[in-house]
């Protein structure tokens, strides 16, 4: 590979000397100046356009009907958020959705990130009779479509007593094939194999080589595999929808969808509902772009 | 275990394997709880739901074996195969305008000379961090018919007001916009993972050569990023033909008797499946419509792999 890129390299310059490109000085613009103009107006354009529904969020959570109805929509910030904030409370126990979400997604994360490393570390570190054909199942699982098993999972639970209870939300996935792919990738290249058996001619218990010398070192994977866990978990909606009757027990999306239904719930108090349920996570992707970007495409790409 | 050469591990390969199961007993602990519990909610369901398909039952009765019958009234189930029409229709509205949209634009800002790469990517990464059901209640302002900023923005050009999510022909292009508004900046972060690994000399050579921009995308960029390409439109198949949350909340609500919008126009295939087994208490019949779509989605899957996959063009 090296010596491709090196020889294809000489092979460039010595080419560049001869034959000039006529259209463009610089060789690995895609377009001339004109062209170069367009593309950031279109970029900035899309950008625009994608931040644009984040924005008429804010701006309408702070607004009543009576003002996002007229024409032109308001573009500017009004002054109806605390009203709207005590329709929220009003309409639904929204504290208590956000805690359960919080929770329920914080719990879920916690066993994900200890199942999947645990696993993870067995599949990069340990060669045991089984290990190939046991990591080819579990890739495969990855293609299994999930949610066309909900009505026999819903089943299940009943069985186990868990509807109406947070079980159904936390327990299944805690071990997960994506996670311990995700841990398997980075553990296999992060802890070199002196350090595990330095640690077992002690006469230290493999569980204890885990939590103590492995768990240390893999932060950043846990780090990019939580941010992941806890954002899938919070946002999703067909599963908790199903599994939960009570209302004091509603997820933030759970309960959202209720004020869909609502008729003449103020638009101003669905559009604050929902800035509740996008900020806390938005605002840590807005710290952390890097790790929330880094943890999904390394399975994506990693996994083609 | 390392001390074992290639011949001893061959005369005694039983007592060996024995003690190697032995000496990594550990692992075996360590992996034992994805297996235990994909067993149960991942394996179980699946057969169980495929048994379910041959009974009616309406989740609390006992259950009364009933044959294939479930699968003949599927066959002529008219809202049935509507859903599955619009599934099919909202994959090619809306996954196939983001996935070839994520391309480009990964393309674009993966070139060289493209300042700002950092700003963009998170920018346009930024809807998939977000609720769907909270995206849909934002978007179902924006579409309102009379004063919603969408028909504003119609009118400033002087165009017809449209009802998005009232109209029959409007609601699934109303979906597949949220969607692609959704997802396209997800999929161009992958592609753009994908990119960073085709070597930069690639593209200065074919520069140099001459090549048009159109012609480096085509020969270069489509050819090296082919199985990246191909694991997200399978991936995408698989989501897409399970699409629930965004199409319940702008068609309809989770509340409606009769979920869909105007004509059902907007009711997607797991949308039905969920209603008829959870609304309708038909669990049965639920059953077998997840088990045609199970089927559906291993279909596609295949078939998008046979024709794109096997024969690579360069």
């Amino acid at each position: 590979m090296a010596t491709t890129a090196a020889s294809t390299k000489t092979k460039t310059t010595q080419i560049a000397t001869t034959r000039v490109p006529t259209r463009s000085s610089r060789r690995d613009q895609i377009a001339g100046p004109v062209g170069m103009a367009l593309i950031y107006t279109g970029l900035a354009g899309l950008a625009l356009l994608t931040v644009f529904p984040f924005y008429y969020m804010l701006v309408t959570s702070t607004h009543r009907s009576v003002t996002i109805l007229r024409i032109p929509p308001p573009l500017w910030f009004g002054d109806a958020l605390v009203q709207n904030y005590l329709d929220l409370v009003d309409a639904l126990p929204f504290w208590a959705a956000l805690w359960n979400s919080f929770a329920i997604a914080a719990s879920h994360t916690a066993l994900v990130l200890f199942f999947c490393s645990l696993a993870g570390y067995a599949f990069a570190k340990f060669r045991f009779p089984g290990r190939g054909g046991l990591f080819a199942f579990l890739l495969a699982t990855l293609m299994v479509p999930g949610s066309i098993g909900i009505i026999p999972s819903f089943v299940i639970m009943r069985y186990l007593g868990w509807i109406d209870t947070w079980y159904p939300l936390i327990v299944p996935g805690i071990a997960n094939a994506f996670g311990i792919f995700w841990m398997r990738q980075y553990i296999d290249g992060a802890i070199p194999n002196d350090l595990m058996d330095a640690a077992r001619i002690d006469g230290a218990h493999e569980f204890r080589i885990y939590w103590n010398i492995v768990l240390p070192v893999i932060a950043p994977a846990l780090a990019a595999l939580a941010i992941l866990t806890f954002m899938g978990n919070w946002n999703s909606f067909q599963w908790p929808l199903l599994i939960l009757k009570e209302e004091i027990k509603y997820t933030l999306p759970v309960a959202l969808s209720t004020l869909r239904s609502l008729r003449g719930t103020e638009i101003g108090v669905q559009i604050l509902g929902a800035t509740g349920a996008i900020m806390p996570i938005l605002i840590v992707f807005l710290l952390a772009s890097r790790q929330f970007i880094a943890g999904i495409t390394a399975g994506a790409v990693k996994g083609a | 275990m390392a001390t074992l050469t290639a011949t001893q591990v061959r005369q005694q390969t039983r007592r060996t394997t024995w003690r190697e199961i032995k000496n990594n007993r550990w692992a075996y602990v360590f992996i034992s709880p994805f297996y235990l519990l994909y067993a149960i909610f991942g394996i179980f369901p699946l057969f169980y739901g495929l048994w379910l398909s041959f009974h009616t039952w309406d989740g609390i009765s006992p259950m009364e074996w009933i044959g294939a019958e479930n699968y003949t009234t599927l066959l002529t189930d008219d809202i049935w195969w509507k859903t599955i029409y619009n599934t099919i229709w909202l994959f090619f509205g809306a996954t196939a305008p983001q996935l070839t949209i994520a391309l480009i634009l990964a393309f674009i800002i993966n070139s060289a000379y493209i300042r700002g790469k950092d700003f963009f990517r998170a920018a346009y990464f930024m809807p998939i961090v977000a609720s769907s059901v909270a995206v849909s209640l934002i978007f179902n302002s924006l579409f309102g018919l009379n004063y919603g900023m969408f028909n504003y923005a119609l009118s400033y050009f002087g165009l017809e007001p449209i009802d998005w999510l009232g109209s029959r022909n409007w609601i699934k292009p109303s979906i597949a916009l949220v969607t692609v508004w959704q997802w396209t900046g997800y999929t161009m972060v992958i592609y753009l993972a994908g990119l960073q690994s085709i070597s930069p000399e690639l593209y200065e050579a074919a520069r140099v050569d001459g090549a048009l921009t159109r012609h480096i995308f085509r020969h270069i960029t489509l050819p090296l990023l082919r199985p990246v390409i191909l694991f997200q439109v399978i991936l995408s198949i698989i989501g897409a033909m399970q699409t629930f949350d965004i199409p319940v909340m702008l068609a309809g609500g989770t509340q409606s008797s009769s979920p869909g919008g105007t004509d059902r126009a907007g009711l997607v295939s797991m949308v039905l499946l969920y209603w008829t087994a959870f609304k309708y208490t038909q669990f049965g019949y639920a059953a077998a419509m997840a088990f045609v779509l199970f089927v559906l989605i291993v279909l596609f899957s295949f078939l998008y792999n046979r024709w794109q996959g096997g024969n690579p063009t360069d």
